[in-house]
């Protein structure tokens, strides 16, 4: 198992997501001995896990089943333990695609929070690209960093200890994108700047108040970015349901057989008792996210 | 000196693939030597750009041809706004088509005069008599409007997903059944397209999607296209311009075998094409493939003009000798094709027959619910796929059937809302215009087929549905 790489069967070390049912997974270290309690009973990693091909359900002590899945990015996503406010995936799907990742892509981002994007990042440059993170917080910096060795993507990822405002990423002229989700953008555009390749490169900011994207738009065009422009984007899920909706009784309709037309002109008056149309549909959950942040885009040029 | 030989991998050459871009406006060309090439009602001849960097602005002179602009800064700042003169608000303004002196006629004039887009702007604001009564902001968006449409320049980019499903979704939206950029970068992430997996894909958005995933996958793994009709479709990938050994990576297989592959009937000639005992399957494959072929040969004749001109003066010209020699070429050509086209089937049935696909990724104009419960057969158990659709009601029907036959969980169906800001300095707010729809994704994960459930399930028609609603929740 690799966040990078899919394997068949489950092996010692791995870290695996269970499946419990909708919406709802958890990850779990798979360790030869150990056992992992769910609301369904216990798992036991040795008999249960190990050997097993991803996939497959796995029956626990109180006899409800769970399936057992492989990792990926997405996964993670809704997984994993947060730390701080995480990126979802409707987002990340739009970095990525227009910071333009594809596999051996040099990329900065900061914060690293609790490293929801740059999983994904890490999936996007493998296996040629490399990551350089920065995060200011230094017990997140070590446990995101002990994550990524868990995965299995530490080889693509460097892990910093600063704050990108003072120390900017610790890299120049190499990036071929920057990230920034971090309270002041503004701050450290100018850094962002100089970690791009001379050629140019990609940057996004992700600002949840309108202010701070107001003063990186500034900011960005004052240090000679071009293609600013800023959007938002959010997930609709459309849950599907079967409908069933009852038909008022109208009465006996006199025009309908008073008519001398052919007799197919009764049978469309329904019957008292089932007097219901039943479709497939599907409705919006009842309340959702309504906002995330909003993402500024802007390329450097060459200079 | 590192960095020269840095610059010479961002230069523009013959034969590359390139967008041309003006603002928002993108067309994918490729660089051809004294080819006239149609951008924005404008005839222009790229020949000037070779040898120029990437991402690099030009100015379209006199003939067509290209011209790199210098001080793109000076033209930033140079705004012709020295007009420091401005209204309050526009409660003097009447819309009486009259403020403007100039007529077309003055503007076509000045443009035969060789002025540049800046220039023309200029002798707008000059004569227009309404101009310092608007407020700066209005000024501002005045110029702004004109400099659009005046402006007389294009930048060459490279061609890269981002540009290409931005460029496909304004220009020929119904080509790729209206898929929006972003929920196509929805479906990169949601497939976990990455390199080194093995995907599959069916779609007919004209290569777009195809390009998009080959180029997440960089060359490492496989792709392999699933195509319907005569011929796999890919005139957008061709515009990504990707090295050749990425093509390398790319299979293809007519999706009017699936049924016999799934059925088992095609892979074992297929496995082993040389052995004698499956002549004839081979048969029946090149039976059909050739089938297949007459549909895309016809196309390269229209597509190549130059060919069929030759073709009909030496029919009239030359005797049946010449004829028949073409007609033998032709029938060898049409062999080695054919015997290409079933080494490519074989090959592609190969990487089908493990059913060990990484993903699966469907945007077409069929019916996605018969494609999906076929295709889903050949990946791993705990590997994701992501179904397109522009209407809701086929994945509503992907979703029940799927729910019906199980192999699958975290099943969800969704789509995108996307809106753009206008951020300036106290008038930020949303673009007034905005995408109504880019489309629906159904997306999911595969598990392990519960082999105890096909015989269950006859009977289960009542009591499974409630049963799974409760797992949902």
């Amino acid at each position: 198992m690799s966040f990078v790489q899919y394997s068949d069967l489950i092996q010692d070390g791995d870290v695996i997501i269970v499946y419990l049912g909708h919406n709802s997974v958890m990850p779990v270290k798979v360790q030869h001995g150990a056992q992992t309690q769910t609301r369904y009973g216990v798992i036991r990693h040795s008999t249960q896990l190990i050997g097993q091909s991803y996939g497959s359900k796995v029956t626990c002590s109180k006899g409800g089943w769970v399936q057992v899945l492989h990792p990926t990015p997405e996964l993670w996503t809704v997984a994993l333990p947060h730390r701080t406010q995480i990126l979802y995936t409707t987002d990340i799907s739009i970095i990525a695609m227009m910071l333009e990742l594809k596999p051996g892509s040099i990329v900065c981002e900061s914060g690293t929070g609790s490293g929801s994007l740059s999983h994904a990042i890490l999936r996007t440059i493998a296996p040629s690209g490399h990551l350089h993170t920065v995060e200011f917080h230094e017990q997140r910096a070590l446990k995101v960093a002990e994550e990524f060795k868990e995965h299995r993507v530490d080889h693509l990822v460097t892990v910093r200890n600063q704050d990108v405002c003072k120390d900017g990423f610790g890299v120049t002229g190499v990036a071929d994108a920057v990230f920034l989700d971090i309270p002041s953008p503004w701050e450290a555009v100018k850094h962002a700047k100089v970690a791009l390749k001379k050629h140019g490169g990609h940057l996004c900011s992700f600002s949840p108040c309108i202010e701070q994207v107001q003063r990186t738009c500034e900011v960005l065009a004052d240090q000679a970015f071009e293609e600013i422009s800023t959007v938002e984007v959010l997930l609709r899920i459309h849950d599907v349901r079967t409908v069933s909706l009852p038909l008022p009784d109208f009465g006996p309709d006199p025009s309908s057989q008073t008519e001398p037309g052919p007799e197919e002109e009764a049978p469309p008056t329904p019957s008292v008792n089932h007097a219901s149309i039943t479709m497939k549909t599907t409705t919006p959950p009842r309340e959702m996210p309504g906002h995330t942040g909003y993402l500024t885009f802007a390329t450097k040029p060459r200079t | 000196m590192a960095e020269n030989e840095d610059d010479n991998q961002y230069r523009i050459e013959e034969g590359d693939n390139v967008v041309l871009k003006r603002g928002d406006i993108y067309k994918a060309v490729q660089i051809q030597l004294k080819k006239k090439v149609i951008f924005e009602k404008q005839w222009i001849f790229l020949d000037n750009a070779v040898g120029q960097l990437y991402s690099t602005t030009f100015e379209i002179v006199s003939g067509g041809n290209l011209q790199p602009k210098e001080d793109r800064k000076e033209q930033d700042t140079e705004s012709p706004a020295d007009v420091k003169v401005a209204g309050t608000d526009n409660r003097n303004i009447v819309d009486d088509g009259k403020s403007q002196k100039l007529t077309r006629d003055d503007i076509e004039t000045l443009k035969e005069q060789g002025l540049k887009g800046q220039e023309i702007v200029q002798q707008l604001i000059e004569n227009s008599s309404t101009f310092t009564t608007k407020t700066g902001y209005a000024q501002d968006k005045y110029i702004k409007k004109k400099k659009k449409k005046y402006e007389n320049t294009v930048t060459i980019v490279k061609p890269t997903c981002r540009v290409l499903a931005m460029m496909y979704h304004g220009r020929e939206p119904g080509k790729i059944c209206h898929l929006r950029y972003d929920t196509l970068a929805q479906m990169l992430t949601l497939a976990n397209v990455h390199a080194g997996s093995k995907v599959l894909v069916f779609e007919t958005c004209a290569g777009l999607v195809l390009g998009a995933i080959m180029e997440r996958m960089g060359g490492y793994g496989s792709v392999i296209q699933m195509y319907p009709g005569g011929g796999p479709v890919r005139a957008g990938v061709e515009c990504f311009g990707f090295p050749a050994h990425f093509h390398n990576t790319l299979h293809e297989f007519p999706i009017c075998h699936v049924n016999a592959l799934l059925a088992g009937s095609l892979d074992t000639s297929a496995k082993d094409p040389s052995a004698g005992e499956n002549q004839i399957v081979d048969r029946q494959i090149g039976v059909a493939a050739e089938e297949q072929q007459n549909q895309p040969e016809l196309e390269q004749q229209d597509g190549g003009p130059e060919e069929q001109s030759m073709e009909t003066s030496s029919a009239e010209d030359q005797e049946n000798l010449e004829k028949e020699k073409r007609k033998e070429i032709k029938a060898q050509e049409k062999k080695s094709k054919l015997e290409e086209k079933r080494r490519k089937l074989a090959a592609a049935a190969a990487l089908l027959g493990g059913r060990n696909a990484d993903g699966l990724v469907i945007a077409s104009r069929f019916h996605p619910c018969p494609v999906l419960l076929r295709l889903i057969k050949f990946l791993s158990p705990s590997r994701p796929f992501v179904v397109f659709s522009q209407y809701k009601e086929t994945l509503i029907e992907c979703y029940t059937k799927l729910k019906e036959q199980g192999g699958t969980v975290n099943l969800r169906l969704t789509d995108t809302w996307l809106r753009h800001y206008q951020v300036l300095p106290n008038r930020t707010h949303p673009v007034l215009l905005m995408s109504g729809g880019g489309g629906y994704l159904l997306s999911g994960t595969t598990v392990a087929m519960d082999h105890s459930k096909p015989a269950g399930s006859l009977q289960a028609e009542g009591p499974a549905p409630k049963k799974q609603r409760m797992d949902e929740h």
